[in-house]
């Protein structure tokens, strides 16, 4: 069989190219360590406030909660200063006269915007529930000198703290914005991966000369895509397990559903980013145009595989992210990992993916004709 | 039909570069055809379009008696392109495996096709090493015997013995004649003039026409000078005055 003959022809030429196969296996754990350093390190914002007039208890608030420290300025042109040569994140100034607080921030940094102004939104609060509590206090003292017995248990209660206990459906207090493109960037990088070497492979062929040698035999042209198919699919069974599992591990990913059907799904995404790879590889000229298709082609299918809601978008953006193929990885991914569906659940995205494979693979067959007319 | 290789009126451009304008070319069962042109003259592209690896404008091409392009027609012939197009990383001999499982050629044939043409290109020896290793010379013998992997009845050589030292290159043509002898029949091109005196028939292709299509020692008396270089020069020469 001709086909095997290329199979066993491509995975020896794999096998001595110790670059590409670097590339291919270590390159997405590299990848994805790098991600956990950076998301794990980004965990802990801390702010710094100056407080001109601010009264004490608020500050005292403020400085209860957990990575806010606070300043204390008596004039408002040091602490506007201080904030001009950003040693502050914020500046918070009182006026008692018209009972209310005027905040400046740096806002270089959202998060610490944000968090500054939830900070003093606790703070107000807190104050006011104290007032309110120390009122009731001295409401209940006076009670109890008319009435001793009665009311007393109705105001016990209110000097407790009232607890909160929260439950998470999936992951826990430290799941964000992070877990849920996991999913779609673990698609990506098996997609662009797959993509880059495939397309290489097929083009190093064209420019050495090979195809052209190989296509002046009697070698159908289907064999030769099948060929490529299958070898780079088994290659890319391996690396697929190998990011699948570096994700869930290095980054400590929960997967609600089984591992075995995320890998599945990635496979099958891996084997459309090969066709997908070698189409364009025919459509290059040399290695370097082949880079150029990133930007073009891989990079913006992570924009609309669902990092960003579509159903927020107008409908052509929608329309755009349905003929792509990670917008179905990415749900049925997501699907997987936060949801725990089977994949009895996800027919609908693996019958989507199943259509590009079709699709890619007839148009490279047609492609070579390029090659050789017949 | 008599003719092994028949192309009739072939017309190709490239864009708007009219390459070959219209080429009437045969070659007859077991003789070595030279078609000769200088650097660019379209010698690959007249190879090429026969083959049905770029696409005529205009004109058939009829290889062994089929119209081209036809798939199961290139398993009888024997290609060597112009560049070595070998895969480097392999050894001389997965290559071979792997060029003649494309050729079709079975199981049982294959240690004896893959002795018997490394053995004519003088390869014998160095089989195992790996193409990234091998002199540019050895490159092209081992492009030659992949041509020759499983006695095609048509040979088609795109410059074979560019880069091959001349003790080489004078058994490559004994080899080439005893294949002739034989009955197999070889289309050659070159553009070392020299060369063109140890086949049995020329063709001068030049501005996308065959000018001259003789057996060379037709065409130097017909010139009357001593050797096809001259021929070639004053052939040149007559076309630029027309
Ligand atoms: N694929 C191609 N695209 C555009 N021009 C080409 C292509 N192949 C060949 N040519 C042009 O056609 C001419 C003939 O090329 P070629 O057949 O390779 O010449 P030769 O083999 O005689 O040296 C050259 O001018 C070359 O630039
Ligand atoms: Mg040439």
């Amino acid at each position: 069989m001709r086909i095997f003959a290329i199979v066993k022809r491509i995975l020896a030429e794999l096998l001595r190219d110790k670059r590409s196969l670097a590339l291919m296996l270590l390159a997405p754990i590299l990848i994805m360590w790098l991600m956990n350093i950076m998301f794990s390190a980004n965990s802990d914002t801390k702010i710094k406030l100056a407080a001109v007039d601010v009264p004490q208890i608020v500050q005292k608030n403020l400085e209860k909660t957990s990575d806010v420290s606070i300043v204390e300025y008596s004039s408002q042109t040091v602490a506007k200063e201080k904030l001009q040569e950003n040693k502050i994140d914020a500046l918070i100034v009182y006026r008692e006269k018209a009972n209310t607080y005027n905040v400046t921030y740096t806002n270089t940094d959202a998060t610490k915007t944000a968090l500054t102004k939830q900070a003093l939104n606790v703070a107000l609060t807190k104050e006011k529930i104290t007032g309110l509590s120390q009122a009731i206090q001295k409401l209940e003292v006076i009670i109890n000198n008319i009435n001793p017995t009665s009311t007393k248990s109705l105001f016990v209660t209110a000097g407790n703290k009232t607890k909160i206990n929260s439950y998470y459906k999936y992951g826990n207090s430290d799941t964000n914005f992070f877990n849920k493109i996991v999913p779609i960037l673990m698609g990506f990088f098996v997609f662009f991966f797959v993509f880059l070497i495939s397309g290489m492979a097929l083009l190093r062929e064209r420019t050495s000369g090979t195809l052209d040698r190989l296509l002046a035999t009697p070698v159908k042209r289907s064999e030769i895509v099948f060929g490529y198919l299958i070898s780079y699919g088994m290659v890319s069974i391996v690396q697929t397990t190998i990011i699948v599992l570096a994700t869930i591990w290095l980054l400590k990913i929960e997967v609600v559903g089984s591992i075995l059907s995320i890998i599945l799904i990635s496979v099958l995404l891996a084997m459309v980013a090969l066709a997908f790879g070698i189409l364009m590889s025919t459509l290059a000229g040399s290695e370097f145009q082949m880079m150029q298709f990133i930007p073009l082609v891989v990079v913006p299918q992570i924009f609309f595989s669902g990092i960003i809601p579509l159903d927020s978008m107008a409908t052509w953006v929608q329309y755009i992210g349905k003929v792509l193929p990670l917008t179905y990885t990415g749900d049925a991914l997501t699907k997987i990992i936060m949801y725990g569906d089977g994949l009895n659940q996800l027919i609908g995205d693996i019958i989507a993916l199943l259509i590009f494979l079709l699709v890619l693979v007839a148009l490279n067959v047609v492609g070579l004709k390029r090659y050789r007319k017949v | 039909m008599k003719y092994v290789v028949y192309l009739k009126q072939i017309r190709k451009k490239f864009d708007k570069q009219v390459v070959l304008r219209e080429i009437n070319l045969v070659v007859k069962k077991g003789e070595i055809l030279g078609l000769i042109g200088p650097s660019g003259a379209g010698k690959s592209t007249v190879i090429k379009t026969m083959l049905g690896m770029e696409k005529a404008d205009g004109g058939e091409a009829f290889i062994l008696a089929t119209t081209m392009p036809n798939r199961k027609i290139l398993g009888r012939i024997g290609y060597m392109a112009q560049s070595d197009a070998l895969y480097e990383t392999l050894s001389a001999k997965a290559n071979l495996e792997f060029f003649a499982k494309m050729k079709g050629i079975s199981k049982e044939q294959l240690t004896n096709e893959i002795t018997h043409v490394a053995r004519i290109v003088d390869l014998s020896t160095s089989l195992n090493r790996r193409v990234s290793e091998y002199s540019g010379g050895m490159k092209r013998r081992l492009s030659l015997a992949i041509a020759l992997l499983g006695s095609p009845e048509l040979l088609i050589l795109d410059e074979p013995t560019v880069g091959i030292d001349p003790a080489l290159r004078k058994k490559i043509w004994q080899e080439l004649g005893i294949l002739r002898d034989a009955g197999t029949s070889i289309l050659i091109t070159t553009h070392v003039m020299s060369e063109a005196e140890l086949t049995d028939r020329v063709a001068l292709l030049l501005h996308g026409n065959i000018i001259a299509d003789d057996s060379p020692q037709n065409l130097e008396k017909q010139y009357a000078v001593e050797s096809i270089e001259e021929v070639f020069l004053k052939a040149e020469e007559s076309e630029e005055l027309r």
